[in-house]
């Protein structure tokens, strides 16, 4: 057998008191596609820094084409030729696609003048190994998130990287996108470069990796070659437990339900048009549609943080004005799709954000003191109930695990108690396990009354948690599906085009 | 032993401003038998009290995320035509006391109008905190000088100059007021709703703004809270010097201001920081200055070693982060 071009040799991580990684020993030959799969807060992320050099371990050895080395920074790993893609772009939005392949290591000609030619031209090289019909001069703001990837690719290409890091590379893409991104993959590693491929997704892990390597709890539980486990056994292994139907048993409709909520003619001007829907009482309406379809514009729009023009009720009585006060007022809330960007404040603590949107109902007097007891007893419920994996609620969401984060967001959403809930991709990046616990809850949301709007990118939770289902194209409604006709090809024509519905 | 470690490191960040206060104290008394005498820590608390007071304001508006550079020049327009006002009502033959009254009422007046206006313009107008307060720190200084032709409006109230000079169980009445808003506006940082939503505006505006807090209503308050700090140092520093010198009175308050909450430990970047940090801070300023001119190091180069605090304790802020 050849030497690995990384092996690691039990590999451990301290933060304070807390060991997140236990004697993790792999290697990574050249040319093949390693799976990287486990719950949020496995360890995966961790593995990976320490990897491409942002943490160092506390203990362990690392070794590159068999001589062993330390990466003290970023820079000292991608000089290895150790390159990671992170989930986050770390791209300058304003600067040119060639600008920022050479962020860092541009090239200099004479007199030490950037040679701008040379760089644009190596990257369009680069760009078209990838098969990708990008113009080097173009600004980053002005590309989409799948090209924005490929730059981050080209970025980790440009310093000869023989192992490459995707990190979660698919939550922001489509079904076409990430076929073209596995072409490419598929690409790199016949050129012989190992790369390490991280995803919740795990038919996607089946697809497109060599082996799969398991990570419970800090601990490398399992590595095989990925014909030998099924999808079934991926997830089990994950969770270290079986798993039933991941999706809940939902309750039928009662046709005498009160409609909750009902949205008419509701437009906003360069995202969406006459969008019309009514919710009853206890109902989840899907909304699915492709990227860029509108779903969350709408969604943005009933909370009042886009401006927009329509009529939007709950409990048949019209909201006035479109500020997120009046709809919080309203009874109506939102889980958004961007946790860390409008979702949590990652700097409070778990009480401080369960409690962000309801404080009006834990301050008291004319100064408005908050009732800090009130407000850790209500923490404190949510965290038992969703089971929420935190020393205290006094600790801090940066020290949180993604899955933890979206539950806490969660809280968020329903700690003023609405009577309308809008979740937005509510199971983005969160493991198979807070998957199950979180289409759970919001079953059980729905068997309260609640009237919930699911909006989602991923079909197979649409069509398991609606029963209903209104589909977007092109900012317009192109109709809505029902019962037995809400499955993934019906969504699929109505999503993009191929039929139009009623 | 990893545990007592973080444990360390937490307070170290936390109470950093506390420490460095402890050391400036010892070394000073050291370097001086007369620097813990009783008279001399007064004089440095009164002295402390009144850019202090604008600090605490300015602990508000950083935290929030935003700026103001107008205080000084905020303070200079507050005061006159508090001193104006009460002048006025003097030569009407009025009693003293409604002319003090009448002062401080305009003066405060005043100073949160002054504080409105930045605050409007920053939140409705969407123009950076920056170049609003760099406009109206212009506006209100010309202002001021306009009204008194660039010299001195001397009170003729014998009133308001005894208050500016009495001291209440020896402790002058300026550092009383300090501290009574100190508490105050601790409670209301750390304690309301307010406050809750001021950290949460500074953190992240967009979270917040999902989270249907009143974005704007909470940014503008933070600076009618520094306008309102403004006009009481506006009357504290008149009652001292029983004159607004239009030319003089203000300068360079932002700079003290905005130094206090910094070295307290306020994040400049706005999301976090305390009223207890901003007292130390300005205390350590005071304490440096006392310390300077009691080894008689020139008047014109405590300036310098200001600056160099200032930046000194942004570095060690970075370093934690």
């Amino acid at each position: 057998m050849p030497e690995a071009v990384v092996r690691t040799e039990k590999i451990r991580k301290d933060f304070s008191a807390v060991t997140v990684l236990k004697d993790i020993s792999i290697e990574l030959q050249a040319g093949e596609t390693l799976g990287l799969i486990g719950e949020n807060g496995a360890g995966k992320s961790t593995l990976m820094k320490i990897l491409s050099g942002i943490y160092q371990p506390t203990a362990g050895a690392l070794f590159i084409d068999g001589k062993s080395t330390s990466f003290r920074n970023p820079s000292d790993a991608k000089a290895a030729g150790v390159s990671i893609v992170p989930q986050e772009f770390n791209l300058c939005p304003d600067l040119s696609v060639s600008e920022n392949v050479y962020l860092g290591d541009e090239i200099k000609g004479p007199g030490g003048l950037l040679d701008r030619a040379a760089m644009r031209d190596r990257t369009r090289e680069l760009l078209s190994e990838l098969s990708a019909a990008i113009d080097p001069d173009a600004r980053i703001v002005e590309l989409s998130a799948a090209q924005k990837q490929l730059v981050e690719i080209c970025k980790a290409l440009v310093h000869e990287a023989r192992v490459l890091i995707l990190d979660e590379p698919t939550t922001v893409l489509t079904k076409i996108e990430i076929d073209s991104l596995f072409r490419v993959m598929r690409d790199l590693r016949s050129r012989g470069i190992a790369l390490v491929y991280i995803s919740h997704k795990l038919w996607e892990i089946a697809e497109i990796c060599d082996r799969v390597a398991v990570l419970r709890d800090g601990e490398l539980v399992h590595v095989a070659p990925v014909a030998t486990l099924s999808l079934e056994e991926m997830a089990r292994r994950m969770v270290g437990r079986e798993l039933s139907d991941v999706f809940p048993k939902l309750a039928e409709p009662s046709a005498e339900a009160p409609v909750l909520f009902e949205v008419e003619g509701l437009s906003s001007p360069n995202a969406f048009e006459n969008i019309s829907f009514s919710i009853r009482a206890g109902e989840i309406l899907g909304l699915a549609g492709l990227m860029g379809a509108g779903r969350t514009e709408v969604a943005e729009a009933v909370m009042g943080v886009r401006r927009a023009t329509g009529r939007i009720a709950v409990a048949g009585k019209e909201l006035r004005s479109h500020r997120p006060m009046d709809a919080v007022a309203a009874g109506i809330g939102y889980l958004s799709e961007d946790r860390q960007g409008s979702g949590v404040m990652v700097p409070f603590t778990i009480a401080e954000n369960a409690t962000l949107v309801s404080l009006p109902r834990y301050s008291r007097g004319l100064l408005g003191i908050v009732d800090r007891k009130g407000e850790a007893a209500s923490a404190e419920r949510w965290k038992g109930l969703f089971s929420i994996k935190a020393t205290s609620t006094d600790q801090c969401l940066e020290e949180l695990s993604g899955g933890n984060q979206q539950k806490v967001s969660l809280a968020k959403s329903l700690d003023p108690e609405p009577k309308v809930l809008i979740v937005d991709e509510p199971t983005r990046g969160v493991d198979v396990g807070a998957k199950r616990d979180i289409y759970r809850l919001i079953a059980d949301l729905a068997a309260k009354g609640i009237a919930i709007i699911f909006i989602s990118s991923e079909l197979e939770e649409v069509i398991g948690m609606c029963r209903r289902v209104l589909v977007m194209r092109e900012g317009r409604a192109a109709g809505f599906l029902e019962g037995a006709a809400v499955n993934e090809e019906e969504i699929m024509y109505l999503a993009t085009g191929i039929r139009e519905g009623v | 032993m990893a545990n007592s470690r973080t444990r360390n490191k937490f307070s170290a960040e936390r109470y950093g401003s506390l420490i460095a206060l402890g050391i400036l104290v010892l070394v000073s008394a050291v370097l001086s038998p007369h620097f813990l005498q009783p008279q001399n820590i007064l004089n440095i608390l009164r002295q402390i009290s009144y850019t202090g007071i604008i600090a605490l304001g300015m602990t508000f508006v950083i935290i929030a995320g935003g700026i103001d550079l107008s205080v000084g020049s905020l303070a200079a327009f507050a005061g006159a035509i508090g001193v104006l006002t009460m002048n006025a009502l003097g030569a009407a033959g009025k009693p003293e006391w409604v002319g003090v009254l009448a002062a401080v009422l305009v003066a405060l007046a005043a100073g949160s109008l002054g504080g409105v206006l930045n605050g409007l313009m920053v939140t409705k107008g969407r123009i950076a905190p920056f170049i609003v307060t760099l406009g109206t720190m212009a506006i209100f200084r010309s202002l001021s000088l306009y009204l008194g032709d660039a010299g001195e409006f001397t009170s003729t109230n014998t009133l308001y100059s005894q208050i500016g000079s009495a001291s209440i169980a020896f402790v002058p009445v300026p550092v009383w007021i300090m501290a009574a808003f100190a508490a105050f506006f601790s409670l209301l940082l750390g304690r309301t709703r307010y406050g809750r939503y001021v950290r949460a505006v500074g953190s992240n505006q967009r979270v917040a703004l999902y989270s249907a807090i009143n974005v704007d209503k909470v940014r503008l308050l933070t600076y009618v809270v520094i306008g309102l700090t403004v006009g009481v140092t506006a009357v504290l520093i008149s009652m001292r010097f029983n004159a607004v010198g239009t030319s003089t009175l203000g300068v360079n308050y932002e700079l003290d201001a905005i130094a206090a909450v910094i070295i307290g430990g306020t994040a400049m970047a706005g999301g976090s920081g305390t009223i207890w940090g901003t007292v130390v801070g300005a205390i350590i300023l005071g304490v440096i200055n006392n310390m300077l001119n009691m080894v008689g190091v020139s008047p014109y180069l405590q300036g310098t070693v200001k600056g160099l605090v200032i930046i000194g304790a942004v570095l060690i802020q970075r370093r934690k982060a």
